[in-house]
């Protein structure tokens, strides 16, 4: 049981350190929000001078173009990124967290010369197709369908909340090939060009006044077979190794950033007076008790990858519910602190609070993530 | 950086594990609880040859030479095993009161305004001087961030004339009420060090006692059935589990970690979410449980009503919060 960190690995903080410092300055300005074209020329941006570095796909396996770092480096690069005010993985987050891992781990050859060095070097953005209307927690009840027409799939359906869809080149579709197999079955995950004849988006405003995601209609939609990810039918296997690098590591830097943004309230309520009140300052150091337990449980589980040969384990989903619901807590405490000005949506932390609400939903809800801990780590019987 | 348990830390929790099972099984346990709860003077004894009290006193003074973080791994184990005494304090003495190390006497507790447990069996008797954040109360005692011992005619002298027993919320842990004055004792060097490393080895306890209930949950639903299925396969009582698991898990982490740095601040957060792991899984154990969980019969209310005496001792939540907070500062 340890928590120093090997010479080798404070070098490369070192080193990752003095690059952050020289190069940040030279970032463009941070776009607004609903500036959804600028989003992408930052976020992208970004991901071109990490490729520059050789910091592109850190994590990622060498032959699939990474540098085969060890989790423990990534956990410094994702803690130091975010230390130093470097920006969010932003529009390149399913790339590089989901969709390259998955091409890197079940592609072949050819699909993964085609598909990961754009992604490294933050020439395209992927976006996730998964959800739709009627298949959301119950993801394998999907209905888009793909029938074979020669070298191509015909896709026809719809697709919902698709994050970065407005910005994407690529989409990690799931579609149904089999409509008389099982569920679980007849599904397979296929590589869609965003700008293919038949993709139309139409953006969904979330409770923030913002687009962050949208729905997506397909209607006869030519995607090549080639295009394919592992077998026909098999595609339900190959989500499952999507799923899996998704909660992995997604949320390192997010718990980094929510222990500055503790500080700052804290220093905050000096200011204003709140700090006197001790239901107030107690409750802020409850929270410091969670975020720090939280910052040691990542890196218990990184290092139990680390100890495992690199796999994310199930201690991303105890991992995921209680940083969710801590991080709500978080900004229902900041709006205790702005006392009056939490209605102001100009003030800081009063946007953050309205997308915390996201954090019990978004990659699998609160309920489902209980039923994966209950099953998958304490063997309870499945249920209905 | 490898925050994993290490393979002589791994036999040293499965040797303490095997040591407690074969002396303090479910069969003794229960037999010790209907049988008086004195302490078993012998088991106590096997518990000093086996490094429980002087594991991390140097091998110059006779002791084991180990560190925090496997103290904290015995007293987890302690936890789980429902072992009652005054095992932190007997533990925080080794060295400095004598006979402690080798599990020859038995050494309480007395922190201002808290019921001291075991007093009567008790030979020797750490008393904590306030901690930083409280004003000192009236009467003689320690100065804030000291610790002094008390043993031989003036603990007999505390026992006879300044405190009375009190009925105890857990038939484990007798408890007794200090109201009278109580001698000056000898000064203990680094008395500050006890209170944080009483905390984190009380916090120890607690992780134990945390994971163990989520065993018997997990256990009791995957047997009992009702309405023709295990009760474990309905949600509610999956996610009541999964939620203890988390609680658990979480605090594990934070005790672990505590231990590494030994930190004041994350010792405290390990006590707060140690604490509240211990309390509300031994309370959702007893809902899984049922009408049997509300028995005497099923070991969870040993856990609860020792999970609500610890969270109480050493340092409160209360304390714990206001430390976490200055440390945000
Ligand atoms: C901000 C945001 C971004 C997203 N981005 C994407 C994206 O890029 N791509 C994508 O494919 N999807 C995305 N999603 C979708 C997300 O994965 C789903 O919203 C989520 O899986 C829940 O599905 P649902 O919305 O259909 O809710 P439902 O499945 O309808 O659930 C509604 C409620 O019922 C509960 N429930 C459902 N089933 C069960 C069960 N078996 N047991 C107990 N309770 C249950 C849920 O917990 C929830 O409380 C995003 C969502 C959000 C909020």
């Amino acid at each position: 049981m340890d928590l120093a960190y090997t010479e080798a690995e404070e070098e490369f903080r070192a080193r990752l350190r003095e690059w952050l410092a020289a190069v940040l300055p030279s970032l463009p300005a941070k776009p607004s929000p609903d500036d959804w074209p600028g989003r992408r020329a930052y976020d992208t941006a970004w991901q071109r001078m990490l490729y520059d570095a050789g910091y592109a796909g850190l994590h990622w396996p060498v032959d699939a173009g990474g540098q085969g770092a060890t989790p423990t480096q990534h956990l410094i690069f994702l803690e130091e990124t975010e230390k130093a005010g470097a920006p969010y993985v932003g529009a390149n987050f399913v790339g590089l967290l989901h969709a390259g891992p998955t091409i890197a781990a079940e592609g072949t050859a050819e699909q993964r010369a085609r598909w990961l060095p754009p992604v490294l070097r933050g020439d395209e953005i992927w976006c996730q197709g998964f959800s739709e209307p009627d298949a959301g927690s119950d993801l394998a009840s999907l209905r888009t369908r793909a029938v074979r027409d020669g070298d191509h799939y015909v896709v026809s359906g719809q697709k919902i909340w698709t994050s970065h869809a407005e910005v994407a080149d690529w989409c990690e579709l799931l579609v149904r090939t089999d409509p008389t197999a099982p569920r679980h079955r007849g599904i397979s995950w296929l590589a869609m060009r965003m700008d293919a004849p038949g993709v139309t988006v139409r953006p969904l405003r979330t409770l923030a006044g913002s687009t962050e995601f949208a729905e997506m209609f397909l209607d006869e939609v030519r995607v090549p077979v080639s295009h394919r990810i592992g077998a026909e039918n098999d595609g339900w296997r190959v989500t499952m190794v999507t799923l899996s690098f998704e909660r992995g590591t997604a949320f390192v830097g997010e718990v980094v950033a929510c222990r500055r943004t503790l500080a700052a309230l804290a220093a905050e309520a000096q200011a204003n007076g709140g700090w006197d009140d001790p239901v107030l300052r107690r409750r802020l150091g409850r929270l410091n008790a969670e975020f720090r337990a939280l910052w040691r449980l990542t890196q218990w589980n990184v290092s139990e990858a680390q100890s495992s040969g690199g796999v994310p384990g199930t201690g991303g989903s105890v991992f995921k519910l209680r940083y969710s619901h801590a991080r709500q807590e978080l900004y229902e405490a900041a709006a205790e602190v702005l006392g009056a000005d939490a209605a102001d949506l100009d003030r800081e932390w009063a946007l953050d609070r309205l997308s915390s609400l996201s954090y019990t939903i978004a990659a699998g809800t609160s309920q489902i993530q209980r039923n994966i801990v209950a099953e998958r780590i304490l063997g309870l019987p499945k249920g209905r | 950086m490898d925050f994993q348990l290490s393979d002589d830390q791994r036999a040293l929790r499965a040797g303490v594990r095997e040591l407690l099972a074969g002396r303090f099984g479910r069969d003794r346990m229960r037999a010790a609880l209907d049988g008086g709860t004195g302490i078993d003077r012998a088991l106590w004894r096997e518990l000093g040859e086996a490094g429980f009290f002087a594991l991390r006193l140097p091998e110059t003074e006779g002791g084991v030479g180990l560190g925090l973080p496997e103290s904290v791994l015995l007293f987890e184990e302690a936890g789980r095993s429902l072992l009652p005494g005054p095992l932190i304090a007997t533990h925080l003495a080794a060295g400095a009161v004598k006979g402690a190390a080798e599990g020859e006497t038995v050494v309480a507790v007395l922190d201002a305004g808290q019921p001291v447990g075991h007093l009567g069996d008790a030979d020797g008797l750490l008393v904590l001087g306030p901690g930083e954040a409280r004003t000192p109360g009236p009467g003689s005692g320690p100065e804030p961030g000291e610790a002094r011992a008390v043993t031989g005619g003036a603990l007999r002298d505390v026992v006879r004339e300044a405190a009375r027993p009190v009925r105890s919320l857990d038939p484990f842990t007798p408890l007794w009420r200090v109201t009278g004055p109580v001698g000056p004792g000898e000064l203990l060097s680094g008395g500050a060090r006890l209170r944080d490393e009483g905390a984190l080895l009380a916090a120890a306890e607690q992780l134990g006692s945390a994971a163990r209930t989520t065993e018997m949950a997990v256990q009791h639903a995957g047997e009992r059935e009702q309405f023709g299925s295990p009760i474990g396969s309905f949600q509610a009582v999956k996610h009541l589990c999964a939620g203890m698991l988390v609680r658990a898990e979480l605090a594990r982490s934070a005790v672990y970690a505590a231990a590494v740095t030994a930190d004041r601040a994350e010792i405290a957060g390990a006590k707060l979410l140690a604490d509240d792991a211990a309390v509300r899984n031994a309370r959702d154990c007893l809902q899984v449980h049922g009408g049997m969980g509300f028995t005497w019969e099923a070991d969870v209310h040993l856990h609860l009503k020792r999970a609500w005496l610890r969270s109480g001792q050493w340092l409160t939540a209360a304390a714990a919060e206001e430390a976490l907070a200055a440390d945000l500062c």
